[in-house]
């Protein structure tokens, strides 16, 4: 009883110091931010007085099992439908920014302008759907391989909650003009420090289970998780360093000024894609890929190469978004040559994926799960290829600031993200909610086929609208003078972007048939359907084989 | 010499050494005499028991 009384307490000092907040704020970005603080803490205060659990209630929606389980899955089962949640939300921002390039009308100023609503579709699909799914994840990997339940349970419920309410400051922020314009790390101070917070407990969490490990050997799954979190904390602290110009206002000034400034935030950008992309995601699929294959890894060794290559070429990669600006030249050519050196690791890792599947290639044909990784490990490849090759000075001349590179971070991150994505949690669903298999495997299958062909759509488009851009952009007349205007560009490429529309609209398709699909494994339905493949019998050949005997001539 | 001249021979004389000679050491480690086992084991180490003991 003293202990819930304290905690209301706590609750009810949160609340009345985010009511302070709002009273005294500099802007109104702020006072609503404060509000939001407000409503959650009334909610926990709520909570605890009455004794409601509302978390059960929720925990009975989502049919979730309450059974005690060998291993701690409840942050794993809430993290996945938070992965799915954020995905559809941030698909359907993605599609509809790409309808406003296309029809500029849909701008609905202020809050839904293209400006506000492109952060809120980056950060939704990388930090909150591919960081509740690289949570979750890691949560399910790090108990399975460790054989230990997770090291402190409230902690690690703290982190999911913790991210979700990240989450919700940094897309509120964007809507209402909040940003401190660094792109991937717009959310201003305030919410860096929660996001601090948050992050290094999830970071105590997961190195608190290895260290209470019942297995000898960390598995290589682990080493990439790890490096995950510690490099995103580092690059997280570092890019943020910045002074607020008010303790209540929503607006800061960066640390650094002019090509410092920038060699900093493109150091933290690509390496949010070298770790936060890339190494916890890889980390997925040496995990998943070889459990649904039931195959171990093709080779151990090289994932072991592959892990050490990553860590020490990616963080000197950055440079290469700042080709011919005011970066020193040598920086610049630093960041091409080990972009391009990147090549051979991550092809490494994408062999080292695909020939898991060595000697068990039919389920390519019968399994759709596996046909997702093979397909997703196949954008892996395309996207650690086409990178090296946009990297190089040359060749960047023509595609910087066009959609090229748009098209190019697509097919990595629907292509390879969202599809290694989608295969873990059809993994996952069945075996946390203890059901037989999913829902329909022809839905997955369906799935598989909208996002591909979505993606080809996605990608294609941009690079014919990327080169066309880059070629229109240099094109002198014979007098000297630039042949086209930047309106003109924008003309020439309203087909592309609409192709470009209806591709991410298959990837949405595909994602509302997986909603349902996981929706309907939930509440523990198994749809009727055939099966995937089906051996063909033909009735007159099932008959054995009679040798039919050679004519013996009469004696 | 300024403190920028001191740091910067400093790193791409001794420290790229040490950074070389970590890395090809942490790819080479896999591949030491009797690590062959060990290697087999952490790969088939997600396989043990049905579905992980539960």
């Amino acid at each position: 009883m003293e202990a819930a009384l304290g905690r209301a307490g706590l609750w009810f000092l949160i609340l009345f110091l985010a009511i302070l907040a709002i009273i005294g704020a500099k802007d109104a970005a702020f006072a609503a931010h404060a509000t939001i603080i407000a409503l959650a803490a009334f909610v926990m205060i709520w909570v605890t007085a009455a004794r409601y659990d509302p978390l059960a209630r929720a925990q009975g929606m989502f049919h979730m099992p309450t059974d005690p389980s060998r291993y701690d899955d409840d942050p794993v089962r809430w993290g996945v439908i938070a992965t799915m949640f954020w995905g559809m939300v941030g698909m359907l921002a993605g599609v509809f920014i790409a309808l406003q390039l296309a029809y500029p009308a849909l701008n609905f100023e202020p809050y839904l302008n293209f400006g506000r609503v492109r952060p809120l579709h980056t950060s939704a699909v990388i930090f909150a759907f591919g960081g509740n799914a690289l949570i979750a994840t890691s949560f399910y990997v790090v108990q399975r391989t460790c054989r230990a339940r997770l090291a402190f349970p409230s902690l690690a419920r703290f982190v999911f909650w913790g991210y979700q309410l990240f989450i919700v400051l940094a897309a509120s922020g964007y809507l209402l003009g909040v940003t401190q314009s660094r792109e991937y790390a717009e959310p201003e101070w305030y919410v860096d420090i929660w996001l601090t917070i948050v992050w290094v407990s999830y970071g105590a969490v997961f190195i608190g289970t290895i260290i209470r490990r019942h297995e000898p050997h960390i598995y290589v799954a682990n080493w990439f998780y790890l490096a995950f979190i510690i490099t995103v904390a580092m690059l997280h602290l570092v890019n943020n360093l910045a002074m607020p110009v008010s303790l209540l206002g929503s607006r800061s000034y960066s640390a650094f000024a002019g090509v410092q400034d920038a060699l900093t935030q493109w150091w933290y950008g690509h390496n949010a894609v070298g770790f936060f992309l890339t190494a916890g995601f890889l980390a997925m699929m040496y995990y998943f890929v070889p459990k649904q294959a039931e195959r171990p890894i093709y080779s151990y060794r090289l994932s072991i190469i592959h892990f050490w290559s990553l860590i020490f070429l990616y963080i000197w990669a950055g440079p290469h978004h700042l080709h011919y600006t005011a970066l020193p030249d040598w920086a610049q050519t630093l960041g091409m040559v080990f972009s391009v050196m990147l090549w051979m690791p991550s092809w490494g890792g994408m062999i080292n994926g695909l020939m898991t599947l060595n000697g068990a290639w039919d389920k390519v044909r019968t399994d759709p799960i596996i046909r997702m990784m093979v397909m997703a490990l196949a954008f892996y490849g395309m996207s650690t290829f086409e990178g090296p090759v946009l990297s190089i000075k040359a060749v960047n001349s023509l595609s910087h600031y066009t959609d090229w590179t748009i098209g190019h971070v697509h097919s990595g991150a629907l292509g390879w993200n969202g599809l290694i994505t989608f295969a873990c949690v059809y993994y996952l669903v069945p075996r946390l909610w203890k059901r037989e298999r999913m829902f329909s495997l022809r839905m997955i299958n369906w799935h598989f086929w909208l996002a591909t062909i979505g993606i080809v759509f996605y990608a294609a488009s941009m690079w014919v609208a990327g080169i066309t851009q880059g070629l229109m952009w240099r094109e002198y007349g014979p007098d000297g003078y630039l042949v086209n205007s930047f309106v003109d560009t924008v003309a020439a490429l309203h087909p592309m972007f609409i192709m470009r529309a209806f591709g991410g609209g298959l990837y949405l398709l595909g994602g509302a048939i997986m909603t349902y699909n996981i929706w309907m494994t939930l509440k523990g339905r198994i749809r009727e359907e055939a099966p995937m493949s089906q051996p063909e019998y033909d009735p007159v050949k099932d008959r054995p084989i009679i040798a039919t005997p050679a004519q013996v001539p009469a004696e | 010499m300024s403190t920028y001249d001191t740091l910067r021979h400093f790193a791409d004389s001794w420290a790229l050494i040490m950074m070389v000679g970590t890395f090809l050491t942490f790819c080479l480690w896999p591949f030491r005499p009797g690590a062959r086992k060990r290697n087999r084991d952490a790969a088939t180490l997600i396989f043990k028991d049905q579905n992980d003991g539960e």
